[in-house]
């Protein structure tokens, strides 16, 4: 495929507000996941949730779109010149040529969950200042977006669970591909909430201790918060040397459960070996690969082999969510920008909170972060059913 | 704005809505041969599923699995070959209603089947399980523009990865209270199998950009339908795939910006 220029990138998570905080961390091994103190829940549980997400003001005139999610993106579009580098995109192309491609799980669903709390006690109406489409709705984000970015291109919203937002950089690079645009933003947004606090504890997927992606004791999540966009575009014929570019996405279903995932990793093997073949990179070229890792027991086994059959079991590795918690339908978009981040600082990352390695689990799992020269990496989203997606990005030939 | 045009070939249909049981059946309505009798949308059960997952599927599963297989069944071509796009202006509003129900008690009890249930794409999930497609597979939402998205996105596939796609776009009705803030009256669906080249089963050869002109209405009645419903914004594009001779359309898409189409029947 035609690799695409990252021309600009940001992530808030709970590592901190902006790429430097989220760099540091990941060079110092530090964890942003705490005990759960969020909202009324009450659960043996960490999270990853991102300080003063509510104190975020929207932009004037948006206040259909306030709800935790939207503030979260706005929060994160306020960093490192995000809104700005748009901005100069929509001035380039013009604003109808400037998609915009977002990931979410949950969207705003907060304000339903305390809404329902609020229903009349004799109709059961919601209470009258509860807003749908700016809070409630899938698409929310996105049509927040637009509006807060002045953009009149396509928009839309991925949600497939928790590789939306790594499916986002495939749908916006058929987009500019095919003609239909010249730039995208692309990114995911997903805030904590009950619905996936409570679900994920229903299904015991949930670990009272941080989560500890492939580590013999792992016990199941942390989920985390986040918001993660990049702009996409067109490489130049002669990318700067430190520039990151997306030079592969694959794309698969695994037609086997709602919430478990194959045994052996069919659907993320296939969905590996197609962003290999849309790179034209060989499994060998991979200098590292970011797990999708989310410390479930079966989740980490299934993906150990299907990366063992992609790529062999050499490759560097390591699951960024003992660091950042699950953030859902925000992991895809996080992760690249981890990646691109890599790929910048020449920095593999470790996979904090993890000490003993899983032996049963053939991969090359990373400890200690260090200084490495990468030049292909890989970063893997799979969610719930059995929808997969795995990215590669790099630097310039 | 942009007259970039995306074009695909239309190999197979799939409809189910308000007195609309198939595209079979709904074709000599959309191409007003016959007059629209409303009727409430049959949901008919999914065969296609294991007994177990089939008793816990809601009307997004029945919508999608109906119009994909008659869509398919059209098009002659194995479901589990395609990549399939998936778009909803919302989810299964009775399982969303059931999760904030019962976390607005005091156990906070939801069930497993509940939360993976409530993800955006288990349509796409029950589909794969259903059919065995293993291909990308991706789940849209674009509020009242879902089905312009997702068109958009199946095009944009079928052009930039030169492979034939499975559209399917599908909206059911949500219980209160959530209804008293989002009406959605009955349960609609719609499939399109598109293509990159004609084939035998080749109904329609369909051109799209983004445009400015003014949506077109549907006649009579299914006007009121085609604005109830949004996975019904796609009826002015049926209504041409229906008549003899195809013709120009344009369909709503986002608040600024429309959709316009160019349907030229193949046979």
């Amino acid at each position: 495929m035609s690799p695409l220029l990252l021309s600009a990138f940001t992530a808030t998570s709970c590592l901190g507000r902006g790429v430097e905080p989220t760099l540091a961390a990941l060079r110092g091994e530090r964890s942003g996941l705490l005990p759960c103190a969020f909202e009324t829940v009450r659960l043996d549980t960490c999270v990853g949730e991102v300080a003063g997400v509510d104190d975020t003001t929207l932009p004037q005139g948006l206040a259909a779109f306030e709800c935790r999610n939207n503030r979260l993106a706005w929060l994160a579009l306020s960093q490192d010149g995000m809104a700005q580098a748009v901005a100069a995109a929509a001035g380039r192309y013009g604003a109808g040529r400037v998609g915009v491609f977002l990931g979410t799980s949950t969207s705003g669903i907060l304000e339903s969950e305390i809404a329902y709390r609020r229903r009349d006690a004799h109709s059961g109406a919601l209470p009258a200042d509860f807003r749908y489409a700016g809070a409630h709705n899938t698409y929310s984000v996105a049509a927040f977006a637009l509006k807060a970015l002045n953009l009149a291109g396509p928009a839309v919203v991925i949600s497939s669970a928790c590789s939306s937002s790594g499916k986002v950089f495939a749908s916006a690079q058929r987009a500019i591909e095919s003609g239909l645009i010249d730039a995208a933003l692309v990114g995911g947004v997903d805030s904590l909430c009950l619905t996936t606090l409570y679900g994920f504890h229903s299904l015991q997927l949930v670990s009272a201790a941080p989560c500890r992606p492939f580590d013999i004791a792992r016990s199941g999540i942390s989920i985390g918060e986040a918001a993660a966009f990049a702009l996409l575009e067109r490489a130049p014929v002669a990318p700067a040397a430190e520039a990151v570019l997306l030079l592969g996405y694959g794309e698969s279903s695994d037609a086997y459960h709602m919430s478990s995932p194959h045994p052996q990793g069919r659907g993320a093997r296939a969905a590996m070996e197609q962003a290999l073949a849309a790179a034209g990179v060989a499994p060998s070229e991979i200098d590292y690969i970011n797990f999708h890792g989310t410390g479930t027991p079966s989740n980490d086994e299934s993906e150990a082999r299907a990366v063992a059959a992609a790529l062999g079991a050499q490759v560097p590795g390591s699951s960024t969510k003992g660091a950042t918690g699950h953030t859902l339908g925000a992991a895809g978009a996080l992760e690249a920008v981890i990646c691109a981040l890599a790929l910048r600082a020449q920095l593999l990352p470790a996979g904090v909170n993890t000490t003993h390695l899983d032996p049963a689990l053939q991969v090359n799992y990373q400890l200690r972060s260090r200084p490495a020269p990468l030049r292909r990496v890989m970063s893997n989203s799979f969610g719930f059913g059995g929808s997969n997606c795995s990215l590669i990005f790099g630097r310039p030939a | 704005m942009s007259a970039a045009l995306l074009s695909a070939y239309v190999d197979g249909v799939g409809l189910l809505g308000p007195g609309m049981t198939s595209w079979t059946d709904a074709v000599h309505v959309l191409s007003g041969e016959v007059p629209w009798a409303s009727a409430p949308t049959v949901l008919p059960a999914p065969q296609s599923l294991p007994a177990a997952e089939r008793r816990r599927t809601g009307p997004s599963v029945k919508l999608t699995l109906a119009t994909g297989l008659e869509a398919t069944r059209h098009a002659g071509v194995e479901p589990a070959i395609l990549p399939a796009v998936f778009t909803s202006s919302g989810g299964d509003g009775q399982n969303c209603h059931e999760i904030c129900a019962a976390l607005a008690t005091a156990e906070r009890q939801i069930s497993p089947t509940r939360f993976h249930n409530s993800v955006h794409n288990a349509a796409a999930g029950y589909w794969g399980i259903a059919t065995g497609a293993t291909p990308a597979s991706t789940a849209l939402c674009a509020h009242d523009a879902s089905f312009g998205a997702g068109l958009l996105e199946a095009l944009t596939q079928v052009v930039a990865e030169r492979t034939a796609v499975l559209l399917l776009a599908y909206d059911s009705a949500y219980p209160e209270p959530i209804n008293g803030v989002r009406s959605i009256p009955d349960a609609f669906g719609v499939a399109l199998v598109l293509a990159p080249a004609r084939g035998a089963a080749t109904l329609a050869r369909i051109e799209a950009h983004l445009s400015d002109a003014a949506a077109d209405p549907m006649p009579g009645e299914l006007e009121d339908l085609r604005r109830a419903i949004p996975a019904a914004r796609s009826l002015p594009l049926l209504a041409r795939l229906a008549a003899a001779h195809g013709g120009d359309v344009v369909l709503e898409y986002l608040p600024h910006v429309r959709l316009a189409l160019r349907v030229t029947r193949c046979r």
